[in-house]
């Protein structure tokens, strides 16, 4: 379409917004990265010199490798868990009219509409009370609570987008509930499981709230250890809380590079929404 | 056997049941401890059922909270949207979205915690944002920028805008391009093609996006803990229901609190969505012409 | 105000082009729509026929080139500026807004009065026969309605030209034919002029005073639906025309005109170029049919009956398919004659 001259300046000062806000974004990560590799570093632009000490003091005085089998545990077991859970549930839900059915919907978008801080301290209150907080599997509980419906609205269109007419076919051909899932509904669905629980996990490694409510001191993970070492700031150099934050960046932007793979940016924000 | 056909011809039948564990787990973590924090914060340690809720709202140090973290929380949602919708225009016209979007994710992704540490570092007093500014000559001295209310605010607006931005522009992608080109043809210049057709359109998508926004940032935690002031400025409304739960082990008060947090939500979403129903009906149905 | 008024001669593209990055999608088409005029713009998909359309609103800008209402250049002009009617193929309706706020669109961001408005309004449904739809949505419209109200909105600014880009397509067989005769009445009516765009042919002849037959991003022939029809200038307008026949062949001059050879028979026939040597002929469908000395020999591979008559498929000594109609029963494994009117027969240089 033609452009005038204010629809042109218009169009750069947007662009200068984005701009200045990718290069933040940037300039704070990477001075995160460099802080993490630094020697000392006074009123310049880099520091002193470089050094790797720092994550070698943090493996050891944040008890990574202890934190990083912990938040494996509780990633794994929440990915496992909830993509069974999930699965099934989109299946009935994309495939059947009962009555009821808006409640259980409105039922499964809630969790992912109300904010965890919200929910979890009376989450964590009920997991106290069961002696489950504190425990890795208390940490497992609180984050399948967002994460079985989030698998479960990405699968219903995943479901509906499968001709029932295959189903139907497969029945014909002597195919019983459970040949039906396994040989032909998981077949089928893989990329959309696969896209799901991908999610899940970067998610769930990024999940701070839920997990720093129910957690104990042997069941933290990753992004809770960090909270508390920047929360205790000045008992430890901040460059190795840096190191830490980097391992953490690592963790969680690989998994992203490769859920991006299968899914779309725009898919992590917007399939809450309804 | 009868029973069995009544209820498939009702929808209700093996393939159903699979609802089952979902709807179970959700009652079961989500429902019923919602409930059970409901009621418990109507069994205070002592007093009356309405104890937790009178002390709530006569002690400044609680009830200011609720204005401390408004005060956080309807700037930076107005801000993210009204910088989200002008980007998601222009962002719409490109053909190659996915390096922007993925750049943008990573904030997302990183979280709430991550971004804290990280602005620490740049936004510290010997971080590269006071380097470049003393360096320009824009301030004399380091601009303190953490460890106050604008160092939530950042974070917020990290955290936040991509989040804002990512689901303005789902929202923009579903309105058909050819709508603007025929008001084009009809003589509106692009002022009143964005007031008298995108907008329009755009309401509904918008009013879910400040209400996602808004209640994210009301909710606002780890930040306000690291990045503001804990005891002043930034004691937002989460630091004290945390505080009650974790630090007083009253948890009837934490309880009462965490209510009252989801209360305020409500007010706001229910606001917000009644508003949407205005501006969308609004246009459609006034003036004749 | 925009540019254009009522009161104009002509609209003149000149030479105009449009890339796309490496992609010509218009090359040096040049045209010239009188008023009162409806011309249509026809061609294969693909074939910048949409593209040319998008150029003369301003949605596009042209690469290179020209376009004038009579003496004012408009190419530099945004879509806003240009004041002509539009008709998207998707209706484009305004989902939020009263079929009345719609239709009234244009006049509002002219700032005409209210009463006006109306009043203009009322006269323009009335045109498209939707005075009892006004205060619905379009949703709650069938597509034959949403269409009409596309119309209206396009119309009521009275436009000294009216774009159309295939605005048929959506539409069931039943309500195209319905529409299309709406859509001529209506120009007949307004006297304004048209630019309709489409693939398919018989629109294109049935509703246009002229055809602009495009391939390629490049205008192929021009001419009345008459020209196109019996004289296509060109091969691949004639494959395009209907001219399902096309056979390579043999021309030489004789003493009584042209005459050119298709494997082993030999037809009379009419040059659209110079031809001589190996060449092209082709043939429409209704002009091949069954004679008993007919020169070409064949045998029946397929016949469907059509009620009026059978169309089917037979194959030449040669190997070639000839498809032609016949008004009496042909049977699958039948040798059949065919013949062809010598005028009906037309050769292009290969």
């Amino acid at each position: 379409m033609h452009r005038s001259l204010s629809e042109k300046l218009w169009s750069i000062a947007v662009w200068a917004v984005v701009v200045f806000f990718i290069v933040n974004l940037l300039a704070m990560i990477g001075s995160v990265v460099v802080n993490s590799f630094g020697t000392r570093w006074f009123n310049t632009w880099l520091p002193a010199g470089f050094t790797p000490q720092w994550y070698t003091m943090a493996w050891d005085e944040f008890h990574l490798p202890d934190i990083l089998v912990v938040t494996a545990e509780v990633v794994g077991a929440v990915v496992v868990l909830s993509g069974l859970i999930g699965v099934p549930t989109a299946y009935a839900m994309a495939r059947r009219n009962f009555p009821g059915k808006q409640v259980v919907m409105l039922l499964f978008l809630l969790p992912l509409l109300v904010p965890p801080i919200t929910y979890g301290i009376p989450m964590a209150t009920v997991l106290y009370q069961a002696h489950l907080a504190g425990t890795i599997w208390g940490v497992i509980l609180a984050n399948l609570v967002p994460t079985v419906p989030f698998v479960i609205l990405i699968m219903i269109p995943f479901v509906e987008q499968i001709d029932p007419r295959v189903e139907a076919a497969a029945r014909v051909f002597g195919a019983g509930m459970g040949r039906l899932f396994t040989q032909i509904l998981v077949p089928l669905l893989t990329p959309g499981i696969l896209a799901a629980l991908l999610l899940v996990l970067v998610r769930t490694i990024a999940m701070f709230e839920l997990t720093f409510l129910t957690a104990g001191p042997t069941s933290q993970t990753l992004v809770v250890a960090l909270y508390y070492a920047v929360f205790a700031a000045g008992v430890r150099p901040g460059q190795s809380i840096d190191a830490m934050a980097v391992v953490y960046m690592v963790t969680t932007l690989v998994w992203l590079l490769i859920a991006l793979r299968f899914v779309n940016p725009t898919q992590i924000v917007t399939r809450a929404k309804q | 056997m009868s029973l069995r056909r009544r209820l498939r011809e009702r929808g209700l039948d093996a393939v159903t049941l699979l609802v089952l564990p979902g709807v179970v787990f959700v009652l079961a973590l989500f429902i019923y401890p919602f409930l059970y924090g409901l009621v418990l914060s109507f069994t205070p340690k002592e007093g009356g059922w309405l104890a937790n809720y009178q002390k709530f709202f006569s002690d400044p140090f609680l009830y200011d909270t609720i204005y401390l973290t408004l005060q956080i929380a309807v700037p930076v949602t107005l801000l993210n949207t009204v910088l989200s919708v002008p980007v998601a225009l222009r962002v719409r016209l490109l053909k190659r979205q996915r390096l922007l979007t993925t750049i943008l994710v990573i904030p997302i992704t990183l979280g709430t915690v991550m971004v804290a540490e990280g602005l620490l570092t740049y936004l510290g007093p010997r971080g590269w944002l006071n380097r470049f500014l003393l360096e320009v000559g824009i301030a004399d001295s380091p601009v303190r920028l953490i460890h106050n209310y604008w160092g939530v605010m950042l974070s917020l607006v990290i955290n936040g805008f991509p989040f804002t931005f990512l689901l303005t522009l789902s929202y923009v992608s579903g309105i058909d391009p050819s709508l603007e080109q025929a008001g084009a043809m009809l003589g509106a210049r692009a002022r009143q093609r964005f007031f008298r057709i995108l907008l329009p359109l755009l309401a509904p998508g918008l009013a879910i996006t400040l209400a996602l926004s808004f209640v994210q940032a009301f909710t606002v935690f780890p930040s306000a803990v690291l990045l503001g002031a804990p005891a002043g400025p930034t004691r937002v409304i989460s630091i004290v229901a945390y505080q009650a739960a974790f630090e007083q082990y009253d948890y009837s008060l934490a309880s009462a609190i965490a209510m009252l947090m989801a209360g305020v939500q409500v007010i706001i979403i229910v606001a917000l969505l009644g508003a949407r129903t205005l501006v969308f009906r609004g246009p459609a149905s006034t003036g004749k012409g | 105000m925009p540019i254009a008024s009522r009161e104009f001669r002509e609209l003149r593209l000149e030479r105009i082009s449009r890339d796309f990055g490496q992609v010509r999608a218009l090359r040096d088409v040049s045209l010239t729509v009188g008023r009162g005029e409806f011309v249509a713009l026809l061609g294969p998909s693909g074939c910048g026929k949409s593209t040319a359309l998008n150029c003369i609103a301003g949605l596009l800008q042209v690469t290179d080139g020209a376009i004038w209402l009579d003496e004012r250049r408009l190419d530099e002009a945004g879509p806003e500026d240009r004041g002509f009617g539009m008709v998207f193929q998707n209706y484009a309706l305004f989902p939020h807004m009263t079929v009345r706020r719609n239709v009234g669109f244009g006049l509002v961001t002219q700032r005409r009065p209210k009463a006006e408005i109306a009043r203009r309004v009322d006269q323009a449904l009335a045109l498209v026969r939707l005075e009892t739809q006004a205060e619905k949505l379009p949703g709650q419209l069938s597509g034959g309605q949403q269409q009409r109200v596309a119309i209206a909105r396009a119309i009521v600014v009275e436009p000294p030209l009216v774009l159309m880009d295939e605005p048929l397509s959506n539409l069931d067989a039943k309500l195209r034919l319905e529409m299309r005769a709406e859509i001529r009445r209506i120009h007949t009516m307004l006297g304004c002029s048209t630019i309709y765009v489409t693939h398919d042919q018989e629109e294109a002849l049935s509703l246009a005073d002229r055809i602009l037959v495009m391939i390629d991003g490049q205008t192929r022939q021009l001419g009345t639906p008459e020209e196109l029809y019996a004289r296509p200038a060109h091969a691949d307008v004639a494959e395009f025309m209907g001219y399902r026949n096309l056979f390579p062949c043999r021309a030489e001059t004789t003493a009584d005109g042209l005459a050119v050879t298709i494997g082993t028979a030999r037809l009379q026939a009419t040059p659209m170029d110079a031809v001589g040597g190996a060449a092209v002929a082709a043939i429409r469908p209704d002009d091949l049919r069954p004679q008993s000395d007919g020169p070409i020999s064949a045998t029946v591979e397929i016949a469907e009956y059509h009620g009026r008559d059978f169309y089917a498929v037979a194959r030449g000594a040669d190997g070639i398919e000839l498809y032609f109609r016949s008004p009496m029963r042909v049977n699958p494994g039948e040798p059949v004659r065919l013949a062809a009117p010598r005028d009906r027969v037309l050769v292009y240089a290969a």
